[in-house]
């Protein structure tokens, strides 16, 4: 018998603080970097959720595991362009700190 | 001797116990990630926590994602930021302040999503079945149907953003012509 690996919520209060945890990273980091690895930890945690209802819900059953799949192609495009972007920035400005690029606001 | 059932003093299933185990690395996997000073060992905590999410994707039967995790995330982007990182790692990156001035606010802000999520959970009926172990593989049958029946256009769409990615990621990691540079250094 299982009390917490057979039911849907332990995985959706998983998914949320995993969320949380991704939001917290990407609002207080000041370096570009860390700024990108929480987004890859809060889409973690939608590919988490997303699993768990195809897995728990029947009428949903294949379409978890597809969008999850999606998430995971969509999210290797985005860290490839934004990794690009935070290298071209700091061939510019020679620092990986977001609270330095300042350039518009002076 | 069969292993029993359920595990003696504590009252909890085999699969409860891996599922508390894995979730946990996550987690602290996570805050060490979020929290760390020194920005390698955030890129190798995020490792460890990919690695353990694809643990979690396994129990939720969906083994063809958690290969995907272990090529895409560990393989491919993991390595990705570690380079990006060992790229832009310079004495202006300074150890101390790793936080904005914003701490306060995002951390509140982490904490109210957190109880938000948390509430919304616990008051909605999802209707969901409940398995008296993990629940059971599926295979790829229902995730190929799913995926080349009513989503074939978004997959299409995103083997052409993949495309436009690296274009565009090339473009961007390019070196600036030597005419240009002077105009760009500034």
């Amino acid at each position: 018998m299982s009390q917490i690996a057979g039911h849907l919520e332990p995985y959706l209060v998983l998914s949320g603080m995993l969320f949380a945890i991704g939001s917290f990273g990407f609002l207080a980091r000041r370096n570009a970097i860390s700024m990108l690895m929480s987004i890859e930890l809060m889409l973690n945690a939608v590919n988490l959720a997303a699993l768990a209802f195809g897995a728990f819900i029947p009428s949903l059953a294949g379409q978890g595991a597809a969008f999850a799949l999606l998430i995971i192609a969509v999210a290797a495009a985005e860290a490839t362009v934004g990794l690009a972007i935070v290298i071209a920035i700091f061939r510019n400005r020679k620092t990986p700190l977001v609270d330095e690029y300042d350039t518009m606001r002076q | 001797m069969p292993l029993p059932d359920v595990i003696p003093f504590i009252g909890l299933g085999w699969s409860d116990v891996l599922f508390l185990l894995l979730s946990g690395v996550v987690l602290a996997a996570a805050f060490a990630v979020v929290f760390g000073r020194d920005i390698i060992k955030s890129g190798l905590f995020l490792i460890l926590t990919l690695g353990a999410l694809a643990g979690i994707y396994v129990m939720l039967g969906a083994a063809i994602v958690a290969g995907a995790q272990v090529l895409v995330y560990i393989g491919a982007i993991s390595v990705l930021i570690l380079f990006a990182i060992m790229l832009t790692q310079s004495k202006l990156a300074p150890v101390k302040l790793a936080f904005q001035t914003q701490v306060a606010p995002a951390a509140l802000a982490a904490v109210l999503l957190a109880l938000l999520f948390g509430l919304a959970f616990g008051s909605t009926n999802w209707g969901s079945t409940v398995f008296t172990d993990t629940p059971a593989a599926t295979g790829t049958a229902p995730v190929a149907a799913a995926l080349f029946g009513p989503y074939l256009l978004a997959f299409e769409i995103a083997s052409v953003l993949i495309l436009a990615a690296v274009i565009g990621g090339l473009y961007l990691a390019m070196e600036p012509k030597a005419d240009e540079a002077g105009e760009e250094g500034q």
